[in-house]
């Protein structure tokens, strides 16, 4: 219990210190922020339960008013704004990540967790997100959608390099990758 | 440096957390149902008024706390524009500062342990159906110690490559930082394990 207390409360720390590190400008000027990686992680090396209270921990974290969002915004400054559908798709999008992980016993670790990223911290995460930043600006999906494809390189990007993360973190720290362990 | 709770003491410090809260809430479902353009001018020009009392300065400085929202502005406007429904993109503009402007508001006059103290508050009723709300509050807490914990280690490992190389550092630095949380992690569940058996 001290372990899972200890390894969401780390996470959710490391979620925010990501939104920190400065924005990286992927090809035609979109920026890519890491926060999203955070939340892939969360699921990759924590697995589907911990991963997403990791990620709801953060999230009561900029609830509580903290400016841990990429570019210094909290909940409540997004709330009206697109950017709600995705931040509510984030513990959603971490609990799939590591349910997948978890469960593509067959691959190596590395690509699973490649995999499952995609699977939750893209189309889970894309799945509520869209419909949500949609509503919000009272845009069709169709047009949200669109406007989406902007991030897909990035996020392809953030995939496979968490991927890449929970394959090095499983060899130097394997009993810490609790996805795999417990 | 986390916390945006302004120095100056104002009225509203003294208000309840909670009644703050609510009335942020309220604010939100009122907007929520109106879609008229001149009501929701009203409306952001009133939230603008509620932050005199606080001091001009602040109100003053509003519009720069907005700043950040420009680019979904330019986005959201722009493409309402372009497919003939300038009202209800307006609406939509109108909405968002006017939650940023009131939640701007609550975060100043609102200190984050009595925020802390209200959400525990809010859930208490949710331990009798299982919700550990101690180990929650307990987890909330160290994750805001470790954020300054792991920013530093961040800082550091990018300091560390660049007295090493001229290249850019990239996605290098990912694993060393996630080991140091995942080390961290496992340190403190070892303290946590050492003082007390009840969490």
């Amino acid at each position: 219990m001290e372990r899972t207390i200890a390894y969401v409360a780390l996470f959710a720390a490391l979620i925010a210190a990501l939104g920190f590190m400065p924005r990286i400008d992927l090809v035609a000027g979109v920026p890519i922020t890491l926060q999203s990686f955070g939340v892939m992680l969360a699921g990759t090396v924590l697995g589907a339960r911990r991963g997403a209270l990791a990620v709801l921990v953060f999230v009561g974290l900029i609830a509580l008013g903290l400016p841990l969002l990429s570019g210094g915004a909290n909940l409540w400054t997004v709330l009206y704004t697109p950017r709600i559908g995705y931040v509510i798709g984030f513990p959603v999008a971490a609990y799939v990540t590591g349910w997948l992980t978890e469960r593509l016993t067959g691959l190596p670790l590395g690509a699973a967790a490649a995999l499952a990223s995609i699977g939750g911290g893209m189309m889970a995460l894309y799945a509520i997100g869209i419909p949500v930043a949609a509503y919000m600006n009272e845009f069709t999906l169709q047009e949200t959608a669109m406007g989406a494809l902007a991030f897909l390189p990035g996020d392809l990007v953030k995939a496979g390099a968490a991927g890449l993360v929970t394959g090095q973190l499983a060899r130097m720290r394997p009993g810490a990758v609790l996805s795999r362990t417990t | 440096m986390l916390t945006p709770t302004s120095p100056v003491e104002s009225p509203y410090s003294r208000w309840p957390a909670g009644v703050k809260l609510a009335l942020v809430a309220g604010l939100g479902m009122v907007i929520g149902a109106l879609s008229h353009v001149a009501l929701l001018a009203m409306a952001l020009a009133l939230v603008w008024l509620t932050f005199l009392p606080v001091g001009r300065a602040e109100a003053a400085r509003l519009p720069l706390r907005l700043r950040p929202l420009w680019p979904f502005i330019l986005v959201i406007g722009g493409w309402h524009i372009l497919r003939g429904t300038p009202d209800v993109g307006l609406a939509v503009i109108l909405r968002m500062l006017i939650m940023v402007a009131a939640a701007t508001l609550l975060l100043l006059t609102t200190r984050f342990d009595a925020l802390l103290a209200t959400f525990s508050t809010l859930f208490r009723p949710f331990e009798r159906l299982g919700l550990p709300v101690e180990r929650i509050a307990l987890a909330l807490a160290m994750a805001v110690r470790f954020i300054p914990v792991l920013s530093q280690r961040a800082a550091d490992l990018a300091l560390a490559w660049r007295a090493r190389s001229a290249r850019n550092p990239r996605h290098r630095l990912l694993t060393p930082l996630a080991l140091s949380a995942l080390d961290e992690a496992e340190r403190s569940a070892e303290a946590l394990r050492a003082r007390s058996a009840s969490v």
